[in-house]
């Protein structure tokens, strides 16, 4: 019983863990970019100052929006922050972590994605529409990505439970893969993809025909706003707890552990994220968006380097 | 069993007959269609009770004297009879309400039961006349109901398509069932069972069936008819037709792969492999360009297929290679996910058909608003589009993702072949799984989201009682597939069992309805604890921020970055939200082109954008055919006008040419 007990304490710290520092990480992430080009920047706590006029303010509502834009951005957020949860950030083998293995995380994404894209449907106006559209199209190339990421991992872990997978990369010697170089890049692709960020998509644009996620939440306003806000700084926290959970698995907490070995397991999730901050900062500062089209041949080089990756491992098995 | 399943056909049979007596009068529609209704909830029944019962045969003194009738209910029967009891029972709730707009019910209330009885008996059938007969049935009956509104040309082109696939993909199982029987002509599936074709034989006897089943069912290159029949028909047939005719065709597939012929072959796995996932691809490229809405139904169907296909395939793959587990869990995920499929896809055709009763249109591009006007209906489609887009928590999900789970379950095939279609199939999957998504967005948020597009949208009401209750079901049902998965996957073990000798491990054992494929230190999904958090947390979300937060609410007009424009034509098409997919994928699938005609500044002429593309399958492989009977027809067309004599003249020379063959031939 104290077991039970004690795993449900840690999952329950995890799930308000990750709700209380994704802004934080959004927050670094602008910090260093402000810094990077010479300016001051907001402080790091802005995205939480944010979500809280957005939360205090009322809501309007296009005269015929439907009761799917209303729930919509809670349904994206609640979905997030499920899928966020069954990523182990500091430990594995959490209480719940076997209700949902990669491809369930990958799909529950996908769920909150189908949700938001409908939403901006729902207003009938044609920035709704360029963005729903825009967003599925970098989707559809995306989604199968990270499925044959999921694949080159899971192939070589025996396992879809991304629990199992962060164990075992930790415990046996598993070398360096050519597979699991090729997955690596090809996740960062997708996360950037995914998150909306540069090259792909520019989170600080309001240039009309530039956007793609900014054009979906356009209607939005109030505390739906702050829902979808706080959806998409968890998304960018869990794609980076996911690459951290997978190809640097280093401090994670696993089996029965002292809380000492928490403590550790906990800095080395912050430290993870930091640097991950920093560098996102620095990867978008450095670089320039693409043109709309150009984006399916960056996101077409992401499903080929998965491909060839699970090729590599089905072709090198047997042999 | 076999014998109250047996009379359940007669039952609608005999609902055929009155359906043509009583079609005119006012009875005929609740007679036929209440019957049907109950004689369907019978089957299924039936279904869940033969499951796990051990096979139960009975011969009829009735067809061929010296074969008779033979049927039987095994698991595998009974799994699609719970299948096509479902999703008829489905269709007849429905279509007692949305019957009454049919303006000839003569042309639908006699063949609806009949299509209903012979789907029934090709399931039953245990000899290869049965078979046959009962899958005439089924075509023909379908044939009439895609002709039910023959006004329209486009209709009629299309049943008279549906009938050539049709008259084709029948004789390919003739052919096939004669290479079983063998020179003795031992037509009964258990005699066929014993006497195994030689390895060429059976080679031939294969690929007949994956064309004959492949054809009926909607493979690609075999698909082309599927997207002109099934939207041509009432709503509630094309229900029927998607969801159920073609899994008929998929057991006549199993059937014959599995039942009949033991010899699976690495070449004969990748080949259903293959066609599995550019089926499932083709179909959703399609399916996301068109904006008829019922036709990206069928074409939709097309990809689902395609995945069933894949499942198929992996279940051959893993027998040829004798690992049976792997076997089971991929005809598991098969089987499951052509159940899903039917529950889906016929609650999305009927939603279709209730749009299309409420504003008279199919066209995207005159829908919109409708989950203002259609709020049930809108509910029900909506759930629909989650789930066939294989969303969690919803049940396309379940059978996706066990499908990936067989993917990745044993990458050491010995075999080059699957070796490498494996993986390419894992990646068509994926892909087809979220063009289905976007292919879904766009057909839920242009038709039912937005403003009204036309005047017909702005007055659409919602429909009868009937229809809602019948589509709300199928949403329950989705949900209860998605977060009840091992029930499914329990039903259906005793069919992978009895072909297969092996099944997927207990899964109602499993702690918290958890599903575990194979270990569950390789992989588990737990729809329930999933559905549970979501709605879990939207509750607390919802409440968190309305009771600490603000609550309130202002309308006004939309924000549209400062310029919103009230005219509805402003809002993105289907055509608009459609073209980024297009312009990725269609330059190479579809051979689409696009070009801009600007004229030079001080030209007045209007600008212009043409759009060019291409059904490349129909036009290098049906367009040719069709050339050649059509030049064939016209060289032979003077035999038409020859003299008695010289007719005579031919009569006598043919059955000399005969008798001679037959003499050199010994």
């Amino acid at each position: 019983m104290a077991v039970i007990i004690e795993s449900l304490l840690v999952q329950l710290f995890q799930m308000t863990m990750i709700l209380a520092l994704a802004p934080l990480l959004t927050g670094l992430v602008r910090k260093v970019k402000a810094r990077l080009q010479r300016r001051r920047g907001p402080p790091l706590i802005q995205p939480y100052r944010d979500l809280r006029r957005l939360l205090g303010k009322e809501v309007v509502l296009a005269d015929n929006a439907s009761w799917l834009f209303r729930v919509a951005p809670y349904i994206i957020f609640a979905v997030t922050w499920v899928a966020a949860a069954l990523i182990p950030t500091f430990a594995t083998g959490l209480l719940f972590s076997w209700s949902g293995d990669l491809i369930a995380i990958a799909a529950l994404l996908g769920s909150a994605r189908f949700v938001q894209a409908l939403a901006a449907l729902d207003i009938g106006t044609s920035f709704g529409g360029i963005g729903s559209s825009r967003d599925l199209m970098i989707a559809s190339l995306a989604e199968p990505a990270m499925v044959m990421i999921v694949f080159s991992v899971a192939l070589i872990a025996g396992s879809t439970q991304l629990s199992t997978i962060a164990e075992h990369l930790l415990d046996s010697h598993v070398g360096l893969r050519v597979s699991l170089a090729l997955a690596l890049v090809a996740l960062v692709i997708v996360a950037l993809a995914e998150n909306a960020r540069i090259p792909v998509d520019n989170p600080a644009t309001h240039l009309e025909l530039t956007m793609v996620h900014e054009a979906m939440v356009l209607e939005y306003s109030g505390r739906h706003l702050a829902m979808i806000d706080l959806a998409a700084f968890l998304k960018l926290l869990l794609y980076v707890s996911m690459i951290g959970c997978i190809f640097v698995p280093f401090g994670m907490v696993h089996g029965s552990a002292r809380p000492l070995a928490y403590a550790i397991g906990g800095a080395a999730w912050l430290a993870k994220l930091a640097v991950a901050g920093v560098l996102l900062g620095i990867f978008e500062m450095s670089i320039a968006k693409m043109r709309v089209f150009r984006v399916p041949n960056f996101l077409g080089a992401a499903l080929m380097l998965g491909l060839l990756g699970v090729l590599l491992l089905f072709v090198s098995r047997g042999m | 069993m076999t014998g109250f399943v047996l009379s359940c056909v007669l039952g609608l049979l005999i609902l055929a007959i009155t359906g043509c007596v009583t079609a005119r009068t006012r009875l005929g529609r609740p007679l036929v269609y209440g019957g049907s209704l109950v004689l369907t909830l019978l089957i299924l029944g039936a279904g869940l009770a033969a499951i796990a019962a051990p096979p139960d045969s009975l011969t009829l003194p009735l067809g061929l004297p010296w074969i008779g009738v033979h049927v039987r209910v095994d698991a595998l029967s009974a799994a699609f009879l719970i299948l096509t009891g479902l999703g008829g029972a489905g269709a007849s709730l429905y279509a007692i309400g949305y019957g009454r707009h049919e303006h000839e019910p003569q042309r639908v209330l006699p063949f609806y039961p009949a299509f209903l009885a012979g789907m029934v008996l090709v399931i039953l059938a245990a000899d290869a006349f049965t078979f046959l007969f009962a899958w005439e049935l089924m075509s023909l009956s379908s044939w009439a109901l895609v002709l039910a509104q023959p006004a329209q040309a486009a209709n009629t082109r299309a049943a008279f398509v549906y009938l050539v696939m049709a008259v084709f993909s029948g004789l390919t199982l003739l052919l096939a069932f004669g290479l079983l029987a063998g020179p003795d002509g031992a037509y009964t599936f258990d005699a066929m069972r014993i006497a195994q074709p030689g390895p060429g034989l059976a080679a031939l006897v294969f690929v007949l069936a994956l064309i004959g089943a492949g054809s009926k069912s909607g493979l690609v290159p075999l698909h082309v008819w599927l997207p002109l029949a099934h939207p041509a028909a009432p709503s509630h047939v094309s229900a029927l037709m998607s969801g159920v005719m073609t899994k008929v065709a998929i057991y006549g597939f199993i059937r014959i792969v599995f039942g009949l012929l033991h010899m699976p072959t690495w070449w004969g796995a990748t080949l259903v492999l293959g066609l599995g996932g550019i089926t499932a691809v083709l179909g959703v490229l399609h399916a996301i360009m068109e904006r008829d809405l019922k036709r990206l139904l069928a074409y939709s169907t097309v990809e689902n297929i395609g995945i069933i296909f894949i499942g198929i395939g992996l279940a051959l793959a893993f027998q040829t290679n004798g690992i049976t587990s792997g076997a089971a869990l991929a005809l598991t995920a098969a089987l499951f996910h052509a159940l899903n499929h039917t529950v889906f896809k016929s609650l999305l055709f009927f939603g279709a058909g209730s749009v299309l009763n409420a504003t008279g249109e199919r066209d995207l591009e005159r829908l919109g608003g409708l989950i203002h006007r259609m709020p049930r209906t809108a509910f029900a489609v909506l759930i629909g589009c989650v789930a066939i887009s294989a969303l969690p928590p919803l049940n396309g999900f379940v059978s996706e993702w066990m499908t990936f789970q067989a993917i990745l379950l044993r990458p050491e095939m010995p075999q080059w072949g699957l070796k490498l279609m494996i993986p390419v199939d894992g990646a068509l999957l994926a892909l087809a799984a979220t063009l289905a998504a976007a292919c879904f967005v766009r057909a839920f948020g242009i038709g039912f989201l937005g403003r009204p597009r036309s005047p017909q949208a702005a007055q659409a009401h919602e429909v009868d009682r009937w229809s809602v209750t019948a589509m709300l079901i199928f949403a329950a049902l989705c949900l209860l597939g998605g977060i009840f998965p091992g029930v499914v996957i329990d039903l259906l073990s005793p069919v992978t069992q009895s072909l297969l000798l092996a099944r997927m491990p207990d899964q109602l054992a499993d702690a918290w309805l958890t599903i575990v494929p194979v270990a569950a230190s390789r992989s588990s999904y737990n729809g329930l604890l999933v559905f549970f958090f979501i709605a879990a947390s939207t509750w607390m979300a919802v409440l968190a921020v309305h009771r600490f937060a603000s609550r309130s609410i202002r309308r006004g007009p939309a924000w549209d970055c400062g310029f919103p424009d009230p005219s509805p034509q402003t809002q993105y098409t289907a055509a608009s939200f459609a073209q980024p997919i297009r312009r990725v994928f269609g330059a190479m699938v579809f051979e689409t082109r696009e070009t801009v005609d600007m004229p030079a500044p001080g030209d007045t002429r209007p600008a212009s954008i043409t759009k060019t593309s291409h059904d490349l399958v129909w036009e290098s492989l049906y367009a040719p055919i069709a050339w050649l009977v059509g030049a064939i027809a016209d060289w032979m067309n003077v035999l038409q006008f020859l003299t008695i004599r010289r007719y005579l003249g031919f009569v006598f020379f043919a059955l000399v040419f005969l008798l001679l063959t037959l003499t050199l031939w010994q």
